[in-house]
Formats: structure tokens, C-alpha cells, sequence
């Protein structure tokens, strides 16, 4: 494996070099959060993390662990950075984003610190394409402080089952409401449309439920609209894990699998719709 | 005037089809130019056009069965047709299983190409399908406005990368900027950039190749003496340069640009038995 690639000779030392044999193992990933357009960057020896946010009521964080890279290095012991997340995808893509086999695009990342860009490097067949996009200041993220501790009702779901449903979520409907309950219908999705309402359960002993663990009977509704993006890391998933704490919060937790069989982690969080009251329903 | 076609042979139709349909994708409107040997489609560059240029030539004996043309006059036996090419594409889109296809000039109201597939049909009598696509007569004294363009004194001229890669690359690109610079050198060396207050992305293409053109007297045989490793460059819409790339359906046989230094970019697309040249000018 080559070492770090030498930094030129002027300018700061990267404070983040990182090398990727496969650009679509971290392009897949950061596909599950683009909802918006800004992300905020957070790397740290474990690895990266990129977030999405919007409205103030939802988060997703993708996790990419240094594992996945062939090489990940931090010179700081965090490096944060905002940056455009539609041109960075684009640029991850810049070869296209179909995967023919065999063919696969080399990523080197490197970004030397607080106001420099993020340079990309991407090689696919001999071709070479050189990236500078700009950062900027970090947005400060919300934190819901969700902890496993507090959590009231979890399920683990094989997302295969969750697909179509959540493909198919009545849009005209404002929000998706969640039921979980250690009592039937134990797991159910709502919407209230303009065609009516609709309800889909899953029962407990269903072969696609494979970890039931509630304890109370909640029901929450969220805004449909913030929740849909969440279908993109859904259909890249195995196995979804749905967890809501007393306030309602919902966690979100996609297991996904890469071209390589690796294992990361895309979560979203979403805070209950407070507008929306039994009354109007 | 008279013009009367007929294909017949299934691989020659399919392959006419996406030779119409590469050029729907260039231009809403062009001229048709049919002469006993051979049609041409082009496009002249008028402002309208955004300056951008096209000619393609195809040997109707390649293609056609039957083939009669009469032009406007013994002297001039061409035929020169204003036509909206999209129109004809979507009436070969329905020949794709079909016996043969007429193509006929007709005046019945207005002059249209008339284009009659005949379908394959389990009685004894076909079914025909019959296209009628207005046309325009374009009169002799405008003539001159669609002559074969001469190949622009180029800086350099270079073979194109693989069209796949580049046309993903451009795609790209075309999300991140609304001009695009190509740049190349006689060392077979080519580069696409783009730059915007966000991003600045280039792609570097090496062992290109030059291809050899004929030394003639004056710029082209000093190219010897030019600089091998120095860059020509042009900054052009790459909406132009997307459409160009995207409408080539089947990889040709030779495709290569000649850039003028800041002023056009001519490409040049060889098949078989079609050629296609493009001019995408400069911005300001």
C-alpha cells in the first residue's frame, strides 16, 4: 500500500488525506442523505460523518468508518467543514454512476484545513479528473439527544419489507403517522390523503421482524414531506432498526452493505409533528 | 422536381433511423440536400442557431434500394428541402419492423416527404402507414447559405477520448457550470475544464493522438515548428457539447477536433457510410 501522497510544496499539510480504491463506496452512501444540498463534513480517526438537516426537524448522519478507506489519516483530532453536497456528488460520479463490472473509479481526498478547498482525485481507466470544491463555515448541528438508554420502542425490520411501503407513501397526506405497541397492531404506518386513509401493519411474528421490543403504545406523527428522503437510505439497506423515545423522537437506523460487503450506518432522527393535533385528523 | 426512395434491406433502415435520429438531437430545423449520390443534412450557422454549425453527408447507396432524384433544373440536379428532422425520426421510430419504407416528394396541398411504411400483416394485403412531413423548398438563390463548410485553420487537431467517458465526464459537468473550456496539445494531451465560484473540475485525457492531415502550404505544415507541448483552448456552451456527445448512439469509426484558439471547436464523427462534422463557436 503507498504511503500518504507527498503535499505540495506550498500551502498548509493536509489536516485530512484519505484514499478510496472504489469512489461508489462512498458516493452510495452519501446518495442516502442528499436532501438538501449542504452538508456538514466531520472527520475524526474513526472516520466520516456527514449531515444533512433541514427544517430543524430532521437529521441524517452517514458514517463512513476509516475501515472502509485504504488509507485515512487526520492530522487534528476533528476536522469539520461544510461544504456543496450536490457538486460533491457529482464530482464522486464525474465517470457516471453506472457500475459496470470490473471498472471501478479511485478516490483520493485531501483537504489541509480552515479554508481551503477539498481536493478530490479521481482516476478511472487512466483518465484523471482533479476536483477543488469550496468549504465553508461549519453550521452549528442540532442534537436530539437520542440515547439507546431512553428508548421506549425499537423494532428491527428487513428493509425489504419497508420498500414498497415506503415507495408508495400517499403524498397528498401531511404527515406518516407510526404507531408501535406491544399490543396489536403492534407496527403500523398511516397516512390520511385526499383519497382516504391508509394503514399497514406488520404483525409481530412477521418473518420480515427480526428484533420486537416494545413496551408501550405510542403513536407519532411526523411530517411526511421530511421523512420521504429517508426511502433513498432505505432502499440501499438491509435491515432498518426504528426506535422512538418518550418524546415521541424517532431514530432511524439503515444498515448498508457496500460493493464490498462492508457494513455502514446511515441514521436519520425526526421530531413529532407538533402542528398537526388529534382534533384536525 | 421529383424525389422517390425505397428501403428495404432491415439493418439499413434501423441504422437510417438512428442517423435521424443523432441529427433530432442537434437541431429542431435543418436542410436536406439530395443529390443522385448522396443526402446531406445541414445546419448553417446562424445566430439563431447560437452559432453552432452541422453537416453530415451519408451515400444514399448505402442506405437506399431505389433511389430516383430529379433536381430543380438539368444544371443544378439538387434538391434543397427545409425540414424538421424530429418529424422524420418519429415516423421511422414506427418502421422498425417494417417491410420497406417509401419516401416520396409530394405537393399535394403543401410539399411534404411522404413517408409510407409497410407494416407486416397476417392477411394478404399490408398495412401501410403513412407520414406526411411539411417540408420547404428552398429556391436556388439560397443555395450559397449551405455550402460544405472548409475545415477552419486549426491550432490543433486531436482524436477524441473514448465517447462514453467522455460524455459521463461532461454530464457532469454540465450540472456544475454553463461553459466548458477544451484545451489540447499536440502530444496527444486533452483536457476539459470547468471552473465556477464553488468547484473547479478538470479532466486530463493523455496518449490521445494527433491525427496526420496533409501538409499544405502555409499554417498547417508549420506545425512542426509549434510548440508540441502548448495548449489551444476554446471556452464553449457545454449544453452544445452535451447534445453532440449525447446523440451518438453507436461509437464511431473516427471521431477527433480541430480547435481554433478561442474562436470554434470543429468536431468531426466518421462511420461507415456517414460523416459528421459539428462547429461549436467560442463564447465571448
Amino acid at each position: 500500500m503507498a504511503g500518504p501522497a507527498q503535499p505540495p510544496a506550498s500551502g498548509e499539510p493536509f489536516v485530512l488525506a484519505a484514499s478510496l480504491d472504489n469512489a461508489r463506496n462512498l458516493s452510495g452512501l452519501l446518495r442516502a442523505v442528499h436532501f438538501q444540498d449542504h452538508a456538514t463534513c466531520f472527520a475524526t480517526a474513526n472516520g466520516l460523518r456527514v449531515t444533512v438537516e433541514d427544517a430543524k426537524c430532521i437529521q441524517a448522519n452517514a458514517f463512513i468508518q476509516a475501515e472502509i478507506f485504504q488509507e485515512f489519516a487526520v492530522q487534528e483530532e476533528s476536522v469539520t467543514f461544510r461544504i456543496n453536497l450536490s457538486v460533491l456528488l457529482d464530482c464522486l460520479t464525474i465517470f457516471g454512476t453506472s457500475s459496470s463490472p470490473g471498472t471501478s473509479t479511485a478516490l483520493r481526498m485531501c483537504y489541509r484545513g480552515y479554508g481551503y478547498p477539498l481536493m478530490l482525485f479521481l482516476e478511472e481507466g487512466g483518465v484523471v479528473t482533479v476536483c477543488k470544491i469550496n468549504t465553508q463555515e461549519p453550521d452549528e448541528l442540532l442534537d436530539f439527544d437520542f440515547c439507546s438508554t431512553k428508548v421506549v420502542n425499537k423494532i428491527i425490520l428487513q428493509s425489504e419489507g419497508l420498500r414498497e411501503a415506503f415507495a408508495e407513501l400517499d403524498m397528498t397526506s401531511e404527515v406518516l403517522q407510526i404507531t408501535m405497541s406491544p399490543d396489536k397492531p403492534y407496527f403500523r404506518l398511516s397516512t390520511f390523503g385526499n383519497s382516504g386513509s391508509a394503514h399497514l401493519d406488520y404483525p409481530r411474528d412477521s418473518d420480515l421482524m427480526e428484533a420486537f421490543h416494545c413496551t408501550q403504545t405510542q403513536t407519532n406523527r411526523y411530517k411526511i414531506s421530511l421523512l420521504k428522503p429517508s426511502a433513498k437510505a432505505l432502499a440501499l439497506s438491509c435491515k432498518v432498526s426504528i426506535r422512538t423515545d418518550a418524546r415521541g423522537f424517532l431514530s432511524l437506523q439503515y444498515m448498508i452493505r457496500n460493493e464490498d460487503g462492508q457494513i455502514c450506518f446511515v441514521e436519520y432522527y425526526c421530531c413529532p409533528d407538533e402542528d398537526i393535533t388529534e382534533a384536525e385528523l | 422536381m421529383r424525389f422517390r426512395a425505397k428501403i428495404v434491406d432491415f439493418a439499413c433502415l434501423n441504422h437510417f433511423g438512428r442517423i435521424i435520429n443523432t441529427i433530432a438531437k442537434l437541431a429542431k430545423t435543418c436542410t436536406l440536400r439530395l443529390t443522385v449520390g448522396k443526402l446531406y443534412f445541414i445546419l448553417s450557422d446562424k445566430v439563431a442557431n447560437g452559432g453552432v454549425s452541422m453537416w453530415c453527408e451519408l451515400c444514399q447507396g448505402n442506405f437506399f434500394d431505389e433511389f430516383q432524384m430529379e433536381g430543380v433544373a438539368a444544371e443544378h440536379n439538387e434538391i434543397y428541402l427545409e425540414l424538421v428532422p424530429e418529424n422524420l425520426s418519429r415516423a421511422l421510430k414506427t418502421a422498425q419492423n417494417a417491410k420497406a419504407v417509401k419516401i416520396k416528394l409530394t405537393n399535394k396541398h403543401c410539399p411534404c416527404l411522404r413517408v409510407a411504411v409497410e407494416l407486416p400483416s397476417l392477411s394478404s394485403s399490408s398495412r401501410i402507414v403513412t407520414h406526411d412531413i411539411p417540408v420547404g423548398v428552398i429556391p436556388k438563390r439560397l443555395w450559397n447559405d449551405f455550402r460544405e463548410p472548409s475545415v477552419p485553420d486549426f491550432d490543433v487537431s486531436i482524436y477524441l477520448p473514448v465517447l462514453k467517458t467522455m460524455k459521463s465526464v461532461v454530464e457532469r459537468m454540465k450540472n456544475l457550470s454553463n461553459s466548458i473550456v477544451i484545451e489540447a496539445n499536440l502530444s496527444g494531451e486533452m483536457n476539459l475544464k470547468i471552473e465556477t465560484d464553488l468547484v473547479s473540475v478538470t479532466t486530463h485525457f493523455k496518449d490521445l493522438g494527433n491525427p496526420p492531415w496533409a501538409s499544405e502550404d502555409g499554417c498547417q505544415s508549420s506545425a512542426q515548428d509549434r510548440n508540441l507541448e502548448s495548449m489551444a483552448e476554446a471556452r464553449i456552451d457545454i449544453r452544445k457539447l452535451q447534445q453532440l456527445l449525447a446523440g451518438q448512439q453507436v461509437n464511431p469509426t473516427k471521431a477527433l477536433c480541430n480547435i481554433v484558439s478561442k474562436r470554434i471547436v470543429h468536431f468531426i464523427l466518421l462511420h461507415e457510410d456517414v460523416s459528421l462534422q459539428y462547429f461549436i463557436p467560442a463564447l465571448a
